[in-house]
Formats: C-alpha cells, structure tokens, sequence
C-alpha cells in the first residue's frame, strides 16, 4: 500500500526538526562539531582548554626536567594528595565567583575549621565523626555569617571577606595558641591521605565510574534523539566517553603500581582523597547542572536582575551560595590536616587562597560571574599542585615558587578578561 | 494592512481600567484614567515622556498601587498588589531592558524562575518541547537553536524571545514596553510580526511605542495620555497619524481627546 505522506519519522537530517531550528542539528557531525567548537573557542568560549593544555604542557615540562621523579607512580599519588585540599577549596570558590562575588576568606576558614576538628581530637578525646561533623557545622555557621554580612546586609563580599581572612585567623590562633600545633593522629582522618583503596576494590570503582558515566551520557543523548530536541551527534558523546575512560583507566593503572619506597612491602591503589575529590565532584555537577538552584546561581550570576524579576531570591541564593563556599572549605581544610597530620596557627593562611581562586579561574570559571563548573576546580586544581609538585622537585627556592604560581593566576586572569571581552565582541 | 481590521469592540475587555489615580507624593502622575484592552487586539499606549505611561503599566503590573479607581480583568474587579498577582491573572510585562540572562540559553531563559521539575531534578526534555511549541506557535523562524545562549542573539532576537517567554504561562494580556526602540529595519519587521501574531493568537496586546510608523503599521486601537491623563483610547481606524501626534503633543485634535477647558486647566 502506497502513501504520498513523507515518512518524517525517524529521518535525522540536518534541519529536519518541524520548528526550523536547524541549528540543533547544524553540527551533526564529528567534523561539524570540531568546526563548531573551533568556532566557539575562536569566539572566546575557552571552556576546559586551558587548564587541559596546561596540565599536559607543564605535565612535559617537569617530565622532561625531572624523568627520574616527576612521572611515577610515588608522585602522581604524592600530587593527588597535593591536589585535593586545592581543588575542594577550589570547588566551594567556583560557587561564589558564579555570582561574581569572592571568598578571599576561604582558605583561613579552611584553617578554623581544621583547627575545631583537631582540638575536639587531640584535647576532648571525640570520636572522629564528631569531630568531623563539627568542622563542618563550624564551616556551615561561617557561611551563614558569611552569607548574611553579604546578601541581607549588602557589603560588598570583597571587604567582608577581607574583614573575615583577618578575624578568623586570630580564631584559629586563639583555639591552637602561639607557637603550637595540634597533631591529627586519628586512624580514619590520616587515612584520607595515607592509605589507598585496595587495588581490585579500586579497578570496581573505576569501572563502575566509566559506565555510570557512559550510561548517563547516551541515555540523555538517546532521550534527546527520540523527542528530536538538540542535541550532539553521536561520535562527540562517544569520544567524550572514550576521553573520560581512557583518564580514569590510566590513572587507576599508575596508582595500582606498588609504590613502597623499599622492597618488602606493598603500598598500591589509589589514594582515597580521590573517590573523595570524584564524590564531590559529582554532587557539585548535579547540584549546579541539573536543579533548580543551581540554574538560579547561574541566573543570579549573570543577570540578577533577570533573576530578580524571575521572582528569584537573590538573597537566598547568595547565602546559601556563602554557605556551599565555607562547607567545601571545612571539607578542604580536614584533608588538608590529614595530609600534614597535623594543624597550625598559620593553617589555610599563606597562599592556600590564592591556589584556589588560581584552580577555579584556570579551570575556566569567570571572576565575572555567570561561567563556571565544579570541574574546572578539578582541572585548575591539577594544574596548580603540578606547578608546586614540580617547583618542589626541581628544588627551586621558596621565593621562585610565590612568583611564579602569582604569575600563573595572573595569566589565567588575563586569559579570562581577555576571552570574555572577545566574547561580548563576538556575540559567543 | 493589518491595522484597523474592524473587530467590533463591545465584548468584555481583557483589562479595563476605570477613573486610575496615582500620585507619588505631592505630584499626581495619573488622574482618572480609563482603559480598554481588548482579546485579540494590539492597544498602543502612547504618550510623551513623562506622561505616565510606564506608571500606568506598573500600575497593571503591580509594581505601583493605585490610589483610586478599579481594574477590571476580563470584567472583574480584581486588585493587584505584586508582579507575583498579576502573573496568576495571566498579566505578563515585557520591560525595555529584557531581564533575559545572557548566560543561559533561550530555554533556561524562557523558564527562568518557573523551572518544570521531577522531583529536584529539572525537566529540561518538556521545557525544552514547551519552548519550541511557544515558538513555533509564534512562527518565530530567527532562531538557530533554543539551546544557543541569549548572549548571541542579536537585539531582535532577544525581544523575541522575551516576548516568547511571556506567552508562555497562558497570558491573556502582554504589555510590550517599546520593544522595537533599539532594532534596526529587518529586526523591527521581525518583532512587529510576532505583536501581530500575538493579537491573532488571542492575546490582549499593550504596544507602548514612540514611532508612529509601527503604531499605525500593528495597532488596532490607539490609547493617548496626555499629562497623565487619557485623550483618547479609540480605534486607530478613527485618527489619522497628525491628530495622533496631536494627542500626544497637544492632549486633544478635533473632536477626540481632553475638552478644550479642562486642556486649559491641565496646562495652567
């Protein structure tokens, strides 16, 4: 039986979509998506490629320098521990600079935090989960405090929170005293950064990790297909796949080589700040990706008017922004004393800060609100422990080190002002 | 032409307003204005700076409360005390300046701060079909992708897709506040289409606009204040460009607009 109705089902031609939008479809291919992403980093639209380029530029650099130290196994597990403390900090920044604000507080809340934790181990004897829970309760209560100086009362975040980095650390030297520090000894926090997660246990997690990812990313791209709504072709969602799979593999390989210094004794598997870091990462993404709040951050980060109007709470929005920030902080400032087994007066002071705001904006995230992602806390996070894991192994002095990682922030400030000017003269 | 297509006018009005005063302290901005808009016609409210035209439309948006008189919605009194109100009523506002988010995309835009939800996470699959049914109802064909972000769109683009956003939520009444003030020739061509399909659609259309060129080109009646108060709010088939300029300027031409005494008083 023959029909003069076109059968419009199933053909996936470019510009088959009824409502004209051909543009959902223009890239339908692996060499037209390249070309549009050309286009898109060309339009200043930079996204992940900085910090990506990076991480394999100075990965080369210190390989080359260093062959016999930089890439094995003992210092890519040395540099995860390195990394977590900055990225999870870096992590609660890209929250606040999503609205355009600044935490320059972050890193000595970090310190407050650790130090609460630390006492409540070393001198009231708490469970560790106690501890822990107060840290982060403390970190919570300062965001709040944070939160309100800034959404309710209006002062500008970044005198607020230059107010703060000078109080808190009078805090934190209150509750350690002069001259002293509080050891962290506790099995379960020390694990956070001594102990690695059993080789076969740690290939499951991988694994498991992959095909979640692959799972989610082709369930969305086939739901995307069927209703016929924008989406990517195929073979860029499969090489983001394969990307991903390869990344996780390969680390999960190094990290399941014995690393033990000496003969005798076996010390594998990945560390466990990194299923932390993951976790993390995967709550964040959701958070800011897929609900409501984090499309109202988006919003209230380019537009708060727009948002306001959308009968958004920019207020709400900012406080519990401040409180995401200063959580993530507690959380970065417990790994960060599990890592140096102890806390000091001058914990999460110096430039703990700074490599956090240099993670976020490295990673791609904007210092002008409106652009950002919990992965580029990841990205940016490596790129900064690798520059400090390298400066550490090439031995050079303490001042180099200030210089140069203050002239990395600089250039990723430059690259961001510069991208987003093209991208306002480009229309991207 | 598309104006003037001869609708009789005694059905309800979507919105009437009668005998509106405002005053934000000592200085009255709006004395005893009355209004009709009706479904399926595009009322162009004009009026020199100053003459109260974006009072009255806060007024109807719920930004200002009235100080006297009643607002009719669909032949009911109702009092609207918040932005919040007036979009339950099905009253939707576009402003000049857009209130789009240039770092969202069309969709996010369209659903800003109304996101569909299952559960906590966001629907993005019918927000995005709701979008694209919205626009293709419109027959607005300017867009590449509602996934393209607002930041690319050129001005045109972005009033239509501000307009879109409003006729998303079931609204009866869409006030446009100059949306073709800062477009060149093609893009004006564009958003004066999308006014008319919106009247055609059954929307009640407010057009605030200085050119008079788009006035006479999209409107079907032809509201004038004058000083805060309401010269004439008639079919456009009725004047001519001159005597609405005349209103606008003078508060009267003819026969239609402010008694001859009360312009006196009016200009004392």
């Amino acid at each position: 039986m023959s029909t003069t109705i076109p059968a419009a089902t199933g053909e996936q031609e470019p510009g088959g979509a009824p409502s004209g939008f051909e543009g959902d479809r223009a890239a339908d291919s692996l060499g037209g998506a390249v070309r549009a992403y050309v286009d898109r980093v060309r339009g200043g639209d930079l996204g992940a490629l900085p910090a990506v380029l990076g991480i394999l530029v100075l990965g080369l650099f210190f390989t080359v320098l260093r062959p016999e130290t930089f890439l094995t196994p003992r210092n890519m597990a040395n540099l995860a521990d390195q990394a977590a403390p900055i990225i999870i900090l870096a992590m609660g920044l890209v929250f606040v600079l999503l609205l355009g604000e600044i935490d320059l507080s972050a890193g000595v809340v970090s310190g407050v935090c650790a130090a609460v934790m630390a006492k409540l181990l070393a001198d009231a004897g708490s469970p560790w989960y106690v501890a822990v829970a107060a840290a982060i309760l403390t970190g919570v209560l300062i965001g709040l405090f944070t939160g309100s100086l800034v959404g309710l009362i209006g002062i500008p975040s970044f005198v607020v929170t230059l107010a703060l980095f000078l109080g808190w650390q009078g805090f934190t030297l209150r509750l350690i005293g002069e001259g002293g520090t509080v050891p962290v000894r506790d099995p379960v926090i020390s694990a956070i950064s001594d102990k690695n997660v059993p080789v076969v246990l740690g290939w499951i997690l991988a694994l498991v990790v992959i095909a979640l990812y692959a799972a989610l990313q082709l369930n969305r791209w086939r739901v995307q297909r069927a209703k016929n709504l924008a989406s990517q072709p195929l073979a860029v969602v499969l090489v983001r796949i394969g990307v991903i799979a390869l990344v996780v593999v390969l680390v999960t390989a190094v990290l399941s080589v014995d690393r033990a210094p000496a003969p005798g004794v076996v010390l594998a598997g990945i560390p466990y700040a990194i299923p932390l870091v993951v976790l993390l990462l995967l709550i964040l993404t959701f958070l800011l990706g897929r609900t409501g709040f984090g499309r109202h951050v988006y919003a209230v980060g380019g537009n708060a008017e727009a948002a306001r109007r959308a009968g958004i709470s920019v207020t709400k929005i900012k406080v519990t922004v401040f409180v995401i920030g200063s959580t993530l902080a507690a959380v970065s400032g417990i790994v960060a004393a599990a890592r140096l087994g102890s806390v000091a007066p001058g914990s999460g002071g110096g430039n703990t800060l700074l490599y956090a705001v240099g993670a976020a904006v490295i990673g791609g995230t904007s210092l002008f609100g409106g652009r950002g992602r919990a992965r580029d806390a990841v990205l940016g996070g490596l790129v900064v422990a690798i520059i400090a894991n390298g400066l550490g192994l090439l031995g050079t002095e303490a001042y180099l080190n200030f210089i140069i990682t203050g002239g990395v922030l600089l250039l990723a400030a430059s690259v961001d002002a510069l991208a987003r000017r093209r991208a306002a003269a480009t229309g991207h | 032409m598309s104006a003037s297509t001869g609708r009789p006018e005694d059905g309800t009005p979507t919105l009437e307003l009668r005998g509106i005063d405002k005053s934000f302290g000592a200085v009255q901005v709006l004395h005893g204005v009355n209004m009709k808009v009706y479904p399926g016609q595009v009322t162009a409210l004009v009026g020199d700076n100053g003459a109260g035209k974006s009072t009255l439309i806060k007024s109807i948006a719920g930004i200002h409360t009235i100080d006297a008189g009643e607002l009719l919605f669909e032949g009911k009194p109702v009092s609207i005390s918040g932005p919040r109100e007036a979009a339950a009523l099905g009253i939707e506002i576009v402003y000049q300046d857009l209130a789009l988010a240039d770092n969202l995309d069309v969709v996010q835009n369209m659903f800003l701060g109304r996101e569909r939800k299952n559960g906590i996470v966001l629907d993005e699959i019918s927000m995005e079909q709701a979008a694209r049914d919205t626009l293709s109802k419109l027959s607005v064909r300017t867009l590449k992708s509602v996934r393209q972000l607002v930041a690319s769109l050129s001005g045109g683009q972005r009033q239509t897709v501000a307009i879109a956003k409003a006729v998303l939520w079931e609204s009866k009444l869409v006030v446009l506040d100059e949306p073709t003030a800062a477009l060149g020739v093609a893009q004006t061509r564009q958003v004066l289409d999308l006014v008319r399909r919106l009247a055609d659609t059954g929307h009640a259309v407010v057009f605030i606009s200085h050119n008079m060129v788009d006035v006479f080109e999209v409107a079907d009646r032809v509201a004038a204040l004058y000083l805060g108060r309401m010269a004439a709010d008639i079919p456009i088939s009725q004047v001519n460009r001159s005597q609405v300029i005349e209103l606008i300027t003078a508060g009267r031409s003819g026969d239609v607009g402010i008694a001859p005494a009360d312009v006196a008083a009016v200009e004392v």
